[in-house]
């Protein structure tokens, strides 16, 4: 009975017009390359509004307003006894500079030809409060400078910089104690006689942590460096240590329940919250060891336990993948195990070890959460390391961690700032990440 | 063999570079986010005018900071908490048990509270009694307690708009938080009579009215902001109905985007809070460990050129920022530079 229905079923069946059911599976295989394709879709979209949001926001902390002021380092206030010396020219803190830049601005605006009421504190107000600084840097280090007319490039004040990138507006200031109206006027006419002007902002890149008074002249650079220490030390222990366990495991240990729950535990340990590896370094290496708090070898230390299970699983699949006959070979010709592993294995397994690293290092990099326990976030980044000790022992911040420290500041110049952190980490992680592939694609081999 | 000999070279430095951790030449600060601002802009104007390197500020909160600070003296514990309240009985006990009982007081200013909403909305014109009423778990209706019926700012006070209440307040472990409750919310709750209410319900304790006062309603119309007033901010930005707690110097930074409420008829500026005309403000502090003084470089230095007529005086760089500048600001001065502990004053 059965034969008889299904050859009527397919009577009437043609090669050239599609049965009911081939159409439906048809639809339905059309149907799942349309989900698939709308899923890649809206992951491209999403992708192209994070990368256009984080440009549109942060490309502005590239650029910074300067102004440009002409300073006449007066003998009497700032070398009150005429003689030159460095201890007493030391003792004149920034507050005694700012008549100095009061009067310069005010000069300045006179000599552009620009008549104003403003006072001068409000002609300076366009400064940045960095100016001093930056005066009293120049004159300590330039004593004989003392008496002479200087022409120093200042920047200018975080909402000066905004109203030139139009994140300040005429409309925006109304309540603003910070800024007037009539110093708005003011800036478009020193604009216009290029006394201000904006350009490329090198100090974002190179510079030091600034407090919440003066935004514009934050940067990321020393807290480019505690990063950099932080790798440092992620690589020089995490991959020794990651590698050499991976060997032992892989080529040495016996098969047995100890190797088996350790090998569970690298895979569990890997998808550990970062936060828990943050507690433990306070723990142990805080209050246990006594390390000191805020330094990058602290912070490499935490990420090297949340990197190692990275490294120990990509170094464990990149030996199982070269094929037994090299060990078998090697062993053949009569060397020793030892021999076969590191002069015959190791190599061919180099490149997905190093692909490992890289990913394990690009993932410590942007790792903020364990830092926040171990006191690197804060107004912290702001002595340049001079050494490797210093580097690694004296407080610093790290790059993740500064952009989360700017993102809470009150001022709104400041979250430029973090967006603009964010194109320098997002540059380095694309750049490791690259590397990684194209190690990957150039020394791997496939049996 | 050369990883071996890598790993062993490795672990070598790691331990030499531990032992070289015994001195420390910076001054390290942590605490309450509202002084951050503050002592980052002194430690930075420090750096700059002495050969010593720029203290180390980490925030955290007012607890948390206080909590690091009474861990024990020595290097690897901070030299100063900051705090925007007074440290309390249990604290100083805490570190006392630590070894630390030398502790010098400063206080550095006063900053304002002020509530705040989007620039674009309605404006309020507060009073405590509104704040109690809109945010107070159980409120007195006819001689009853009963669980807070409120749902608009018109339920509160007739005059107000019927705007949906949605208001920020600062977390728990904030020390703002805990002015907010005083000045605020007890203060609306004695004002109304509830406090007697509360006492009475309670059997005369006044401990128990005081928490039933100030116990907020949980039914999502109050939200504790742990993070900083940003996460305030961008809570505001996205529920425009919003109306949020924050420290007036945050306040002046972001005009552009909201507006402020009087309190009792009064606009919180510097000058309103540093005559007392307007009541939500608080002082705000640093403790030092006195023990770390001579032994940490520069801590005494940094100590008093916090509180230098040129920085922490009205016209300095902290008072431009937003803080409220102390009046008694050479007492202060004094304190620091006597090295008066807390036992001291009283």
């Amino acid at each position: 009975m059965s034969d008889t229905s299904q050859t009527s079923s397919r009577q009437g069946s043609s090669l050239l017009e599609l049965s009911e059911r081939t159409k439906k599976r048809n639809a339905a295989e059309a149907r799942f390359r349309g989900y698939g394709m709308t899923a890649i879709a809206i992951g491209l979209i999403m992708l192209m509004i994070l990368v256009f949001t984080i440009i549109s926001k942060g490309v502005g902390a590239f650029q910074q307003t300067f102004v440009t002021v002409q300073v006449e380092l007066l003998a009497d206030k700032l070398d009150k006894k005429g003689n030159r010396n460095l201890d007493d020219i030391k003792k004149v803190t920034t507050f005694g500079y700012s008549p100095l830049i009061r009067a310069a601005a005010e000069t300045s605006v006179e000599q552009a030809g620009i008549a104003t009421d403003l006072k001068s504190k409000d002609i300076a107000g366009l400064l940045s409060k960095n100016a001093a600084a930056t005066l009293r840097e120049y004159v300590v280090s330039n004593p004989n400078q003392i008496g002479d007319t200087v022409t120093f490039r200042f920047l200018a004040q975080s909402r000066v910089d905004g109203y030139l990138k139009g994140r300040v507006t005429r409309e925006s200031i109304a309540n603003d104690k910070n800024i007037s109206v009539a110093q708005l006027d003011l800036v478009d006419q020193l604009v216009d006689a290029g006394v201000i002007q904006k350009s490329f902002n090198l100090a974002f890149i190179f510079g030091s942590d600034a407090s919440d008074a003066r935004p514009e002249a934050a940067g990321i650079g020393v807290s480019m460096l505690g990063s950099l220490f932080m790798m440092m030390v992620v690589l020089v222990l995490a991959l020794p240590i990651g590698v050499a366990a991976s060997i032992y495991l892989e080529e040495f240990a016996p098969q047995n329940w100890l190797t088996d729950i350790i090998e569970v535990n690298i895979a569990n340990l890997a998808a550990v919250p970062s936060i828990v590896f943050g507690i433990l370094g306070l723990a142990v290496f805080i209050n246990y060891l006594h390390l000191p708090t805020s330094a990058p070898l602290v912070g490499g230390l935490v990420l090297t336990l949340m990197t190692l299970p990275t490294i120990i699983i990509s170094t464990r699949a990149s030996l199982k993948a070269v094929p037994p006959s090299i060990r078998d070979a090697a062993l053949g010709v009569g060397a020793s195990k030892m021999q076969a592993v590191f002069h015959h294995v190791l190599p061919l397994a180099a490149p997905g070890i190093l692909t490992g690293t890289i990913i394990g290092l690009a993932q410590a990099l942007g790792e903020t959460a364990p830092l926040l326990l171990i006191g690197m976030v804060g107004f912290i980044a702001s002595n340049a390391p001079d050494g490797l000790a210093s580097g690694l022992l004296s407080p610093n911040s790290a790059m993740p961690a500064q952009i989360y420290e700017w993102a809470k500041r009150a001022d709104p110049a400041f979250y430029e700032r973090a967006w603009g952190g964010i194109i320098i980490l997002l540059v380095f992680l694309i750049t490791m990440n690259t590397i990684a592939v194209i190690l990957r694609r150039r020394f791997e081999r496939r049996w | 063999m050369s990883f071996v000999k890598l790993t062993a070279s490795t672990l070598a430095i790691a331990a030499v570079s531990a032992t070289a951790a015994t001195a420390r030449d910076q001054v390290q600060v942590a605490g309450s986010s509202t002084v951050l601002p503050y002592a980052s802009i002194v430690a930075e104007a420090f750096g700059e005018n002495f050969d010593f390197p720029t203290p180390v500020v980490e925030s955290g909160g007012s607890s948390a900071g206080l909590k690091r600070f009474c861990e024990g003296v020595g290097e690897n514990t901070i030299d100063i908490a900051n705090a925007s309240r007074a440290i309390r009985e249990k604290e100083i006990k805490a570190c006392a048990e630590a070894g630390v009982t030398d502790i010098i007081e400063v206080r550095i200013g006063y900053d304002g509270i002020v509530f705040a909403s989007d620039i674009n909305g309605n404006s309020f014109e507060f009073t405590p009694i509104d704040w109690y009423k809109a945010l107070s778990a159980e409120i007195v209706v006819d001689g009853k307690v009963v669980a807070n019926p409120n749902k608009t700012w018109a339920d509160v006070n007739p005059a107000f708009p019927a705007q949906p209440i949605q208001a920020f307040v600062p977390g728990t472990k904030h020390g703002t938080r805990e002015v907010f409750e005083d000045k605020v919310i007890l203060a609306g709750c004695e004002e109304t009579g509830d406090f007697e209410v509360f006492k009475h319900a309670n059997g005369d304790d006044k401990k128990a009215a005081e928490k039933a006062c100030i116990s907020l309603r949980n039914d999502g119309l109050s939200v504790d902001i742990d993070g900083d007033y940003t996460e305030t901010l961008a809570r505001i930005d996205s529920n425009k109905d919003g109306i949020g707690v924050f420290g007036l110097a945050f306040y002046e930074n972001n005009t552009d985007k909201l507006q402020v409420a009087t309190m009792s008829g009064v606009v919180p500026t510097t000058e309103s809070i540093s005559t007392g005309e307007y009541s939500v403000s608080r002082p705000l502090f640093f403790y030092v460990k006195k023990a770390h003084i001579g032994v940490i470089p520069g801590l005494k230095e940094f100590a008093e050129f916090f509180v230098v007529d040129e920085v922490a005086g009205p016209d300095g760089p902290l008072a431009e920022y937003g803080l409220v500048s102390d009046p008694e600001l050479e007492k202060v001065q004094e304190t620091v530079s006597t090295e008066a502990t807390m036992g001291d004053n009283s």
